[in-house]
């Protein structure tokens, strides 16, 4: 169907200057729709974000030294970004293997991300900034970090079906289309921390 | 015709995709992916929701046209919630404002938006761009059971021991956040918040596939500047409340945190009882900010689609084109961003600088202008026009009185000087009864009657739609034009008593007046009612272009299968308006009608476009000879 769909598209006759017969937009249907659902996570940290400066603004706000491990972090998610775009590529070249590899090692490292989250946490309690009870400039570093981790956990789990395609000889140069989606999302979440890590960095 | 090959190839595809899996009562009437039946679902639970809603209003209209009379009567439906003083049985106050927060909620949310924009988002933008389904139907589906699980939720909530939800359906902390505050904030709030998650997932879902269709799959020929304005409006809609509801999530799920987690996010400083909470620090404005952020452009996720709606039935039952069509969706470009600008009218009184006021009201008075662009289209339309009056056209200019009479008021309201006078009364409840809740509500049934053909194939009767129309329309005049006056009085809204004001001891009249007549309004939506359901079975047999209309719903089968059109998709050559075209035999021009066929009604510029039409056909010919080479 996808592929019939695309075909369609290409016999259309080129657009004339003319309002006539204009071709719709040649961006799959589902491609498209990851990118409004991006829209959505956006509004959703800028409502948080905003949030935040607002309060802050009205003062009485804890000021406080992030835990290094949230830079760390940083840097993890960037790295896993340059592996899932190496399995991109390796996948456009039909480099099957290369492939395979890439998008197991940007998992494990997603997955380290998530646990490297949870102990960021943990130097948090330890520092005595807790979620509950405290000054909410604590308690919104717990709610962007859980919620950003929320996505982040749907983006692992995204490649975790990734890789079970790959296994499956479905990830190939004539089936790029999950593999441009994972790729974008993934990349788009770990914009979103550094994002967030920045944010957090020059408010505190 | 060459691209009928190409598309029957498609076509082929489809249908072999199809056949793999039977058609059972599950797939096609519970879990089905065709938006024409998700549609039918969203509608049908819109309409329950409404009776529903409209219910709890009549409670409390009864308690404030009748304080002291007694509702013993009720007992057997509301049970524990009718107290009894001295024989007496009277509403319970706490339950008094659970009905107003649940009418809210439900009129708001589950009607206006799913039912309207879920209903008719999902009904026709497939249908009038040509395509044969929605970008996904698996997340159409879910968006439907979203819904649903939302709204048993919200309903089971009514039913628990501490009631539903009361802290208004702005849901204010702290007043929303503590228990102790309002029963109703304990378990009935907690139900509220987790049926607005799904209900926002449902709405994030419905909108992101109605953005994506229209984008995505018009038919060939469907450009932009031939979209019917209904589409133009859902298309809007569901940008909106794509920017806004993630915006209600961020607000509900730090109040979450307030309510069950202990935060101090919204909550501050309080004592109860001498006894301080742990909550320190926290901001109810910034809730306020966070929920008006979405609550505003709400309001037109509400009305656009209802306009939308007008538009296009305006159009087809006056016989004339629309008035300005460029103009009707460069007001509603304008009415979507201006919609995310003046959230803080709502806030006037909150403490507000009043420079920042002053902004926000010049905001605020700038959206005057698209809507009475706007307003005056649709009486330009209608002006001179040769007018069949359907009960679907009588909804429509129904709309527009109401749109203007409710809109005028706006002008009062967005001044934030005036609104220190009439903030939290019944004026404001008037404003937007009128403007939003009535307004959006004509857009709604004009809309149910004009597509109901379509959608079951039959027709409603006519006669008990104007039945229905009068009493409605006169309805909500008769209740909410009275309560302007005893706005600027200074009658102040959600209180369960005012019989002890001695200011307002004059208008038990007027209050009683206004519980009759909404009264008689609630009650004559059960010919509707009955009009809808009888006609799903019993109607007379639809004809295919019931209404002689342009748009290209009229083109399939009059009980369009899944996939919409049996074969080819049409392909679109004219804008949808094309009424009483001079020249023309009939007085409707379809949109599928090349102008090579009507060269008796053509403009000297549409005569042009007969070559470029030639010009194309050819082009797809050759095309199609290598398609079948391949």
């Amino acid at each position: 169907m996808e592929n019939l769909q695309t075909q369609e598209f290409t016999l259309r006759p080129l657009p004339t200057p003319q309002d006539e017969v204009k071709p719709t937009l040649s961006m799959h249907p589902h491609k498209f729709a990851l990118w409004l659902f991006i829209v959505t996570v956006i509004m959703i940290f800028a409502a948080f974000t905003s949030a935040y400066i607002v309060k802050q603004a009205e003062g009485g706000w804890d000021y406080f030294e992030l835990p290094p491990i949230f830079g760390i972090n940083t840097i993890i998610i960037v790295l896993s970004s340059i592996t899932l775009h190496w399995a991109y590529l390796s996948a456009k070249r039909d480099n099957l293997q290369q492939n395979r590899i890439a998008l197991f090692v940007t998992t494990a490292i997603g997955v380290t991300f998530l646990i490297m989250q949870i102990i960021g946490w943990r130097e948090l309690v330890y520092m005595g900034k807790f979620f509950t009870g405290g000054n909410a400039s604590a308690a919104f570093v717990y709610v962007l970090t859980a919620v950003h981790g929320v996505h982040l956990v749907s983006a692992v789990i995204y490649l975790i079906v990734m890789v079970v395609k790959a296994l499956g000889f479905r990830v190939h140069s004539k089936n790029m289309l999950n593999m441009e989606m994972s790729t974008t999302y993934w990349h788009f979440l770990g914009g979103l921390w550094v994002y967030l890590y920045l944010f957090l960095l020059l408010n505190n | 015709m060459a691209t009928a090959n190409v598309a029957l190839a498609h076509d082929a595809a489809h249908d072999d995709h199809h056949h793999e899996h039977k058609e059972t009562f599950w797939n096609k009437y519970v879990f089905s992916q065709d938006h024409k039946m998700i549609a039918k679902q969203f509608l049908i639970t819109g309409i329950i929701w409404a009776f529903i809603g409209g219910l709890f209003s009549v409670f409390f209209r009864l308690q404030l046209g009748f304080p002291n009379a007694d509702l013993m009567w009720l007992k057997p439906i509301l049970g524990r919630w009718i107290i009894e003083t001295n024989g007496v049985g009277q509403l319970d106050p706490e339950f008094y404002l659970a009905l107003v927060t649940m009418h809210g909620t439900i009129m708001v949310f589950f009607v206006l938006t799913a039912g309207l924009s879920g209903t008719f988002s999902n009904f026709l933008i497939p249908l009038q761009i040509g395509a044969r389904d929605m970008a996904s139907g698996f997340m159409n589906m879910l968006s439907y059971w979203f819904f649903f699980a939302s709204s048993i939720v919200m309903f089971s909530s009514l039913f628990i021991e501490t009631g539903p939800a009361s802290g208004g359906w702005v849901i204010y902390p702290p007043l929303s956040a503590l228990p102790q505050a309002v029963n109703g904030s304990g378990l009935g709030m907690t139900l509220w918040l987790v049926s607005m998650v799904l209900f926002i997932a449902s709405t994030l879902l419905g909108g992101i596939n109605y953005i994506t269709t229209v984008i995505n799959l018009r038919t060939k020929g469907m450009s932009f500047s031939r979209l019917p304005l209904t589409v133009w409006a859902f298309f809007l809609t569901a940008v909106i409340g794509l920017l806004s509801f993630p915006v209600l999530f961020s607000a509900a799920l730090l109040l979450v945190f307030d309510r069950s987690f202990g935060t101090s996010f919204y909550l501050s400083e309080i004592y109860i009882g001498g006894e301080a909470l742990p909550n320190v620090g926290g901001s109810p404005i910034l809730f306020q900010h966070l929920f008006w952020f979405l609550g505003h452009p709400e309001v037109y996720i509400v009305l656009l689609p209802a306009l939308g709606i007008t538009s296009e039935i305006i159009s087809t039952n006056s016989r004339k084109p629309i008035f300005g069509y460029r103009a009707m969706i460069g007001s509603m470009l304008g009415i979507a961003f201006l919609s995310f600008i003046v959230w803080a009218h709502h806030m006037f009184v909150t403490g507000m600088n009043p420079f920042l006021g002053s902004v926000f009201m010049l905001l605020t008075l700038i959206i005057a202008v698209p809507s009475a662009i706007k307003a005056f289209n649709y009486i330009t339309t209608l002006w001179k026009g040769n007018i069949v009056f359907t009960p679907a056209t009588l909804f429509s200019i129904g709309l527009v009185s109401l749109f203007i009479s409710g809109g005028l008021t706006g002008i009062f309201l967005g001044n934030s000087a005036i609104d220190i006078q009439l903030h939290d009364t019944y004026f404001v409840v008037a404003h937007f009864h009128l403007v939003m809740g009535s307004a959006s509500f004509f857009g709604m049934m004009a809309g149910v009657y004009h597509w109901f053909p379509k959608m079951f194939g039959r027709m409603m009767d006519a006669r008990l739609g104007y039945i229905h129309f009068w009493f409605t329309f006169v309805g909500v005049y008769m209740v909410f034009f009275p309560m302007h006056y005893i706005g600027i009085a200074g009658f102040p809204r959600r209180y369960y008593s005012w019989t002890t004001f001695e200011t307002f001891q004059g208008f038990t009249d007027l209050n009683m007046f206004v519980s009759i007549a909404a009264i008689v309004t609630f009650s004559s939506q059960l010919v509707f009612a009955f009009n809808f359901f009888y006609s799903i079975f019993r109607g007379r047999k639809s004809p295919v272009n019931p209404w002689r209309s342009n748009t290209l719903e009229w083109t399939t089968p009059v009980n369009p299968g899944h996939g919409n059109w049996p074969g080819e998709i049409p392909t679109v050559y004219r804008w949808p308006y094309d009424y009483s075209k001079p020249g023309a035999e009939e007085d409707f021009i379809p949109q599928h009608i090349p102008y090579a066929q009507t060269p008796e009604s053509n403009l000297p510029h549409e005569q042009e476009l007969v070559k470029q039409e030639e010009a194309d056909a050819k082009a797809n010919d050759e095309i199609v000879v290598e398609d079948t080479n391949h």
